[in-house]
């Protein structure tokens, strides 16, 4: 069975500069993928690159089938759903109509029982539903991306550093929800993070970019106990 | 008294007009952050077609209806022919493509049609006074006619889906790609949509003002003003400016400035909004933590 999604020599960039010099990388089905380097390592370009943001070159497959250089609309419609830096959301809607765009694409009778289902998880969407995005927590603008992104039922979430700008607390909050949508839901992660902890504990593959080139790979496992790994990002 | 209490009816009628257009412009202005300047000019085209069906014997409300469809159809192809192409292109791009277009359009129907003033029929006639003898049959038939419009479009971007994914494409291009949303397709729809509403406010306003290629060229300036009062980024505030410049400009001209100075009117209140609070009386600041 091929992995949900498979990048071979993946190279993309802004201009005449490219950013990612071919990368191989898996997302298992159901599995977590956590991409970890430094500041300008090509994480973030990573992402973008798979969901038809940026130009690329080398294949791109999510189930099997190819999906590189189709239109970023076209691969949300195909189950990929992204929360990218900057979070995404829409600012100036309400909370509800959020959560409608997330659904947008869906056809089937569900997505109600979807909603009661992010309301469950993120209980504090539900106490802001009519109030404008703009206006809601950092924490809660994360889940609300969160949850938007979720509502498209997509196959596989790309997750650009969830943990970004938040407080430890709400960090601990929206991994611990992490944790039950992939119990729960069975979506495939592609994780980028500065908090590589926290991501390697949720993960159970890790690629670590330098420079737009992956320089280790492996379990999730391996790389906690990877001696560079640990002293350059764990911090111990 | 009397004289009065028909000026603000009379305004409000005028104003519906301007409201509609002020929408037209607020709509493309959402979208593209660009003010259309030649959406008088696709209004009075689409009112000569509407004037050559009913010379040409089909009756005034198949014409009125076939016209908003066209007009829709032509709007939707300006933006996917001409504004598509543009798209990153820098603001002054889009200002001389909106500036080309209005000479094109304006011009073309000049050829086309003449530029002999002709007579646009009223599809509202009636022999009694209405409400005392306070407001025409045209008057009154043409604002219901605007807010009918008004409240579908209103209703059509609150309560159904498609006008949701417009608002959000809106908004936010990038984050409605990411929910599957099909940015372009709603950048035409919203073009044929201003056009199609642009295209009523000229059905309604030619038998007041007369057809004439330059027929619309005052009602943009009042119609901006009016989106500029209300706030450019608000819907519903171009609305409430476009009538309330049309009560103003009806009462200065009555009792202040005369008719001669009503245009001067709405560039005050064009200067005098962007000097005092350019975000207009309902423009929306929004607020967003970082």
């Amino acid at each position: 069975m091929p992995a949900l999604l498979e990048a071979k020599g993946l190279t993309a960039g802004y201009g005449a500069a490219p950013v990612l010099h071919g990368l191989d990388f898996e997302v298992e089905e159901g599995g977590v993928t956590a991409l970890l380097g430094a500041n300008g390592a090509g994480k973030t370009t990573t992402l973008r690159a798979v969901c038809g943001m940026v130009r690329t070159t080398g294949e791109i497959r999510l189930g099997g089938q190819s999906i590189a250089g189709r239109a970023t609309e076209d691969i949300a419609r195909l189950g990929l759903a992204h929360v990218p830096d900057g979070r995404g959301t829409f600012m100036e809607l309400t909370v509800e109509e959020n959560f409608r765009l997330g659904a947008y694409v869906r056809r089937d009778r569900e997505v109600q029982a979807d909603f009661e289902r992010m309301w469950e998880w993120f209980p504090r969407l539900r106490q802001r539903w009519r109030q404008q995005a703009g206006t809601l927590s950092g924490g809660e603008q994360q889940m609300l991306a969160i949850a938007r992104a979720l509502l498209l039922r997509p196959r596989l979430l790309l997750l650009d550093e969830p943990s970004f700008g938040l407080a430890p607390l709400i960090v601990q909050e929206i991994f611990a929800i992490m944790r039950r949508i992939r119990e729960e839901s069975g979506v495939g992660i592609l994780l980028v993070e500065q908090n590589a902890n926290l991501a390697l504990e949720l993960a159970d593959r890790a690629y670590l970019l330098e420079t737009g080139r992956i320089v280790v790979a492996g379990p999730a496992a391996e790389l906690r106990e990877d001696e560079a790994i640990r002293r350059s990002y764990l911090g111990y | 008294m009397d004289g009065l209490a028909h000026q603000i009816v009379a305004g409000i009628a005028t104003g519906g007009i301007y409201a509609a257009v002020s929408l037209a412009l607020v709509m493309i202005y959402q979208a593209t952050h660009h003010v259309n300047f030649a959406q008088g000019e696709m209004a009075t085209l689409s009112t000569f077609i509407a004037w050559s069906m009913i010379e040409a014997g089909i009756p005034y409300w198949v014409a009125f209806f076939a016209t908003i469809a066209i007009s829709f159809v032509i709007g939707a192809a300006v933006e996917r022919l001409l504004m598509r192409p543009v798209q990153n292109a820098p603001v002054l791009t889009h200002v001389g493509v909106f500036i080309g277009l209005l000479l094109i359009v304006g011009n073309a129907t000049g050829w086309i049609f003449g530029y002999t003033t002709k007579l646009f029929p009223t599809p509202f006639e009636s022999d009694k006074p209405l409400l005392g003898g306070l407001v025409s049959a045209h008057e009154l038939g043409s604002t219901a006619v605007t807010l009918a419009v008004l409240s579908l479009v209103y209703l059509f971007f609150r309560h159904t889906r498609l006008g949701l994914a417009m608002r959000a494409a809106a908004y936010n291009p990038r984050s409605a790609r990411l929910v599957g949303i099909r940015v372009g397709w709603m950048l035409a729809l919203g073009w044929g949509l201003a056009a199609a509403i642009g295209a009523v406010a000229g059905m309604m306003v030619a038998p007041v003002v007369f057809l004439d290629p330059t027929m619309m060229l005052g009602i943009l300036l009042y119609a901006f003003a009016g989106a500029l009062l209300g706030g450019i980024d608000n819907p519903s505030g171009a609305v409430i400016g476009g009538f309330a410049v049309g009560v103003l400009e009806n009462l200065a001209g009555a009792y202040v400035v005369g008719t001669e100075l009503k245009l001067t009117v709405a560039l005050a209140i064009i200067i005098g909004v962007l000097v005092v609070k350019p975000s207009g009386l309902f423009g929306r600041v929004v607020m967003s933590r970082v």
